[in-house]
C-alpha cells in the first residue's frame, strides 16, 4: 500500500576528513613538532632522547587512557593523582609481604577507589566532578596516613624493576603503556562494552531505552580509571624508589585531561579516541622536552601547552547540526 | 508577552498604551506577572523574603524584617491564604509555593497575571485553593491569563479561551456556549465536517479478528496524577491505536509498559506471564520494543554511525565473550538497511546526518532486528517527510500481519482511524474510551477526547 517510492535523499555527506579533524590535527601537530625539533634541537635524534620521552610520558598515558574512557561517558575523574598516591603508599608499606602481594593489594585498593567513585556517581547521581574532587582532596591524606607522614623508601630490587628494568631491551613501563593502549583500542573498537561507553556518553536516555546497562557501564569506566591510576602509582613508586605521598602523581589529572582533549575526545562525551590520547600526551611531553633541550625556560612550555589545549577545544566545539 | 523572550514582531498593549518589555522585570514593574510551571523562587529563603525579593523595605540601610513580614501577611490574607510568612519556602508544598509566586505578583500590584499550566503538579484540593485565589484576583479587577490543556479547568475558571496551535493564533471564543467538541476541533485544526475524510495514509485494512488470548495486557497502571489506573489489552497481529491530547497520559502509558518509569501500582502481562519491569532492559528481554516520540532526546545516539545505532539493542546477541562479531553485525545492518530502504551514504555515516525519516527507520530497525513480540510506537511518523511516513505506515501494517502486537500512539487521527483495529482514547491519565471497528472515526475519537466517554463527565 505504500505510495511512497522515493525518499528525499538524506544529506549524504561522505564521512570526510572533518570528522576526524581533532585526531588528525593532533597528529599533524605532533609531526610538526617532530620536524621543528629535528631542525632546531641538537641531539634530538639521539636514541636516549626518544627513550626519555617515552619513559616520561608512560605514566601520563596510563592515567589518560582511563580518563579517556571516563570522559567518553561524559564524566570526568579528578581523583587519579590521589589514587596513584594511595596505591603507591599501599605498595610501599606492604612490600614486606612480597612483591606480588604488595602490587596486587595496591591495585586492589585503586580499583576499589574507582568503584567507589562509580557507585556514588551512578547510584546517587552526584556529579562526577564533585565525587572525584572529594577523593582528590581526601585520597592524598589517606596516602599520607598509610605512609605515616614520611617518605617510604623502597629497596626491593624486584619491585624497582617495574619502573627501572627492561624487557627485550625496552623499559618495562613503556611496554606496559603500549599494552594498555592496545587493549583500550581493542575494547573501544571490538567489544560491546566499548560501544556502550560511547552510547552512554552520546545519549544516556536513548541508551537506557535501548537496554544498555547505564549504571554498570559508568561504574566500570571509573573502576578502570582507578585501576590504571593504581598501575601508574606502582610504576612511579618503583621508578623513584620511594613513595612520596604528597607529591606522587601531583597534578597528573590535569595532564591526563589535557592529553585526552588534545587527542580529540570531546569533554561532552560520546566518542573516545585512545590513539588520540596517546598522541596528545606525546605532544605535551615533546613540547616540554624540546623546550628543555633548547634551554628555554620551563615556564614558557606551560604557556604553549595551555595555548594548544585551547586550540584543541576550539577545533572540537560542537558544530551546529 | 512578559519579556522573557524577545519577540521578532508584533505589539503589546497594556491599558491602551503600547508597551515594550525588554525583560520580565520591566513587565513586572508595569504590572504583568507570569507564574510558570516550575516556580522560580528561592527555596532557602522565607515566604516573605520571596514575596519582596529585590524590594525589601529598609531601615537605616538594613532590611526591616518587621515591616517585611507584616507586608507579606497582609498580601497573603488578601488572597485568603493561610501561610506563615516566616516559613522557609522550601518547606512548603508545590501548591503553596505557587501561591507565594502569585502573591509576589500581587505585591507588585499586578494587573495581569499569567499562569502557565498551574495545576500540573497540584492535587485536587490544592487546585480548589488556586481557583479561590484566581477568583479573588478577578474580583479585584486583575486579568488572569490561564494556560492549560485541561478542559475541566478551562471551563471551571475561564471566561474566554484563545487557542494556539504551532505558534499561531487559531481563534478566541467565549467559553459559555462553546462545546468541548468544537474546542478540540480548534486545537487539532479540523473542521467538524471534514472529520470523515479518508485515504490519507498508507495503512491497508483495519478489521482484524481478535486473537485468542491477548498478547499484552496491562492492569491499573498508576503513577501520580499522570497515570490513573490505565488498563489495556492487545492481541497478536493487532494494531491498537492510542489517542489523546498532549499530557493526557499516552506517553506515560507507553513508558510504564516498557519499564522506563516506575509505576506505583499496576501490572503488565505478556503472553499471560506477569513481567517484572524494573528497567527497559527487563522489558526488552521479555520481547517488548519501544520507539520514543522524541527521536533526538531518546532515540538516536547522534555521534555514532548508522551501524552502531541500528545494532545497539541487539549487541548482547552479537557478542561472544564481550567481543562483537563484526560479520554478524554487518549482515544484520545490511539486511535491515535494505528491507527498510534506509538511505545513507554507508553504514558508517553518522546517524545525525540522516533525514528524520531515515533516522526513524534506523530506530525501528534497532528493534526489528531483535524480533520483538510487541512494539510500542509513540508518534512513529512525527516530523518525517511524507514519503517516509507512508513507508513506515505500511511497514507497521506488514509487521502486524506477521503476528506482532502493536500499540500505536498518534496525534494524527487519520493514522489511527485507518491503521488501528481498536482505538483507546486517553484523557487526564485515564483511558476514557475504547472504540472498535465501525465505531472508529475521527469524529468519535474527538468526541471521546473532549467528553471523556460516558462514565467520566465532570
Amino acid at each position: 500500500m505504500s505510495q511512497a517510492t522515493n525518499i528525499k535523499r538524506a544529506g549524504g555527506r561522505v564521512a570526510g576528513l572533518a570528522d576526524y579533524a581533532p585526531t588528525y590535527g593532533a597528529l599533524a601537530a605532533l609531526v610538526l613538532l617532530f620536524l621543528f625539533n629535528s631542525v632546531f634541537t641538537p641531539n634530538f635524534f639521539d636514541v636516549n632522547n626518544f627513550r626519555n620521552i617515552l619513559l616520561q610520558v608512560a605514566t601520563t598515558v596510563l592515567v589518560a587512557t582511563g580518563m579517556t574512557l571516563v570522559i567518553a561517558t561524559g564524566g570526568i575523574d579528578l581523583s587519579v593523582g590521589a589514587v596513584m598516591a594511595i596505591a603507591s603508599a599501599v605498595a610501599a608499606s606492604t612490600l614486606g609481604l612480597g612483591v606480588l602481594p604488595a602490587v596486587l593489594l595496591a591495585l586492589g585498593v585503586a580499583l576499589g577507589a574507582g568503584l567507589f567513585n562509580g557507585a556514588l556517581i551512578s547510584g546517587f547521581r552526584i556529579q562526577p566532578i564533585i565525587v572525584t574532587l572529594a577523593l582528590l582532596i581526601s585520597g592524598r591524606g589517606v596516602a599520607q596516613v598509610v605512609n605515616d607522614g614520611k617518605i617510604v623508601l623502597v629497596g626491593d630490587e624486584a619491585f624497582k624493576a617495574l619502573g627501572q628494568g627492561r624487557l627485550f631491551g625496552a623499559p618495562v613501563q613503556v611496554l606496559l603503556m603500549l599494552l594498555v593502549v592496545a587493549a583500550a583500542i581493542f575494547v573501544m573498537r571490538a567489544t560491546s562494552f566499548g560501544r556502550y561507553v560511547s552510547a552512554v556518553g552520546g545519549n544516556e536516555a536513548a541508551a537506557r531505552l535501548a537496554g544498555v546497562r547505564v549504571h554498570r557501564t559508568k561504574i566500570a569506566v571509573y573502576a578502570i580509571s582507578g585501576l590504571l591510576a593504581g598501575v601508574a602509582g606502582v610504576i612511579e613508586t618503583a621508578r623513584q624508589g620511594a613513595s612520596d605521598a604528597p607529591n606522587m602523581g601531583l597534578n597528573i589529572e590535569l595532564d591526563a585531561i589535557a592529553a585526552t582533549v588534545v587527542g580529540g575526545t570531546p569533554l561532552t562525551g560520546g566518542r573516545a579516541t585512545v590513539v588520540g590520547t596517546l598522541v596528545g600526551a606525546l605532544i605535551m611531553q615533546m613540547i616540554t622536552t624540546s623546550f628543555n633541550m633548547n634551554g628555554i625556560k620551563y615556564s614558557w612550555s606551560l604557556v604553549i601547552k595551555a595555548a594548544i589545549i585551547i586550540v584543541a577545544v576550539y577545533i572540537q566545539r560542537p558544530k551546529l547540526a | 508577552m512578559t519579556g522573557a523572550y524577545r519577540r521578532d514582531g508584533g505589539r503589546v498593549w497594556l491599558e491602551g498604551r503600547e508597551v515594550d518589555f525588554r525583560s520580565p522585570e520591566d513587565a513586572q514593574a508595569a504590572g504583568v506577572v507570569a507564574v510558570y510551571q516550575e516556580v522560580n523562587l528561592l527555596a532557602y529563603r522565607t515566604v516573605a523574603e520571596n514575596i519582596f525579593l529585590g524590594r525589601e523595605p529598609r531601615r537605616f540601610g538594613l532590611v526591616d524584617w518587621k515591616k517585611l513580614n507584616a507586608g507579606a501577611r497582609a498580601i497573603l490574607d488578601r488572597l485568603g491564604l493561610d501561610v506563615d510568612p516566616e516559613a522557609t519556602l522550601g518547606s512548603l508544598n508545590i501548591a503553596l509555593r505557587q501561591m507565594v509566586a502569585i502573591a509576589r505578583g500581587v505585591s507588585f500590584g499586578a494587573k495581569v497575571v499569567v499562569l502557565d499550566e498551574p495545576t500540573s503538579s497540584l492535587t485536587e484540593h490544592e487546585v480548589s485553593i488556586l481557583y479561590g485565589v484566581i477568583r479573588r484576583l478577578k474580583g479585584e479587577g486583575a486579568a488572569v491569563v490561564y494556560i492549560s490543556h485541561r478542559f475541566d479547568e478551562l471551563y471551571a475558571v475561564c471566561d474566554r479561551v484563545t487557542v494556539l496551535r504551532d505558534g499561531r493564533l487559531v481563534g478566541t471564543r467565549s467559553l459559555a456556549g462553546l462545546e468541548r467538541i468544537d474546542l478540540v476541533c480548534l486545537m487539532l485544526g479540523k473542521q467538524r465536517d471534514e472529520l470523515r475524510r479518508e485515504g490519507a495514509t498508507a495503512f491497508g485494512h483495519k478489521e482484524r479478528e481478535a486473537a485468542e488470548a491477548p498478547l499484552l495486557r496491562a492492569e491499573g497502571l498508576t503513577r501520580g496524577r499522570k497515570l490513573d489506573g490505565v488498563s489495556l489489552e492487545a492481541g497478536r497481529g493487532e494494531i491498537v491505536g492510542m489517542a489523546g491530547l498532549l499530557g493526557s497520559g499516552r506517553t506515560e502509558t507507553a513508558r510504564a509498559l516498557f519499564g522506563a518509569d516506575p509505576v506505583e501500582d499496576g501490572a503488565v502481562f505478556l503472553e499471560g506471564q506477569r513481567l517484572d519491569l524494573d528497567s527497559p532492559r527487563d522489558a526488552i528481554s521479555a520481547g517488548l520494543a519501544f520507539l520514543s516520540e522524541d527521536r533526538k532526546a531518546e532515540g538516536i545516539i547522534p555521534e555514532l554511525s548508522v551501524r552502531e545505532n541500528l545494532t545497539l539493542a541487539a549487541l548482547p546477541q552479537l557478542t561472544k565473550l564481550g567481543v562483537v562479531s563484526r560479520a554478524e553485525q554487518e549482515r544484520i545492518v545490511e539486511k535491515f538497511m535494505k528491507r527498510l530502504g534506509i538511505k545513507a551514504s554507508s553504514a558508517d555515516q553518522k546517524i545525525r546526518e540522516l533525514s528524520g525519516g531515515n533516522q526513524q527507520k534506523v530506530l525501528l530497525a534497532r528493534w526489528l532486528c531483535k524480533n520483538p513480540k510487541f512494539l510500542i510506537l509513540d508518534e512513529p511518523t512525527r516530523g518525517i517527510d511524507i514519503g517516509a511516513k507512508g513507508e513506515i505506515q505500511s511497514l507497521i501494517n506488514e509487521l502486524a500481519e506477521s503476528g506482532l502486537g502493536v500499540l500505536m500512539i498518534s496525534s494524527e487521527l487519520e493514522e489511527l482511524v485507518e491503521g488501528s483495529s481498536r482505538v483507546l482514547v486517553m484523557r487526564d491519565g485515564k483511558c476514557v474510551a475504547e472504540l472498535r471497528g465501525a465505531e472508529i472515526s475521527q469524529d468519535s475519537i474527538i468526541h471521546a477526547m473532549a467528553e471523556g466517554g460516558a462514565e467520566s463527565e465532570a
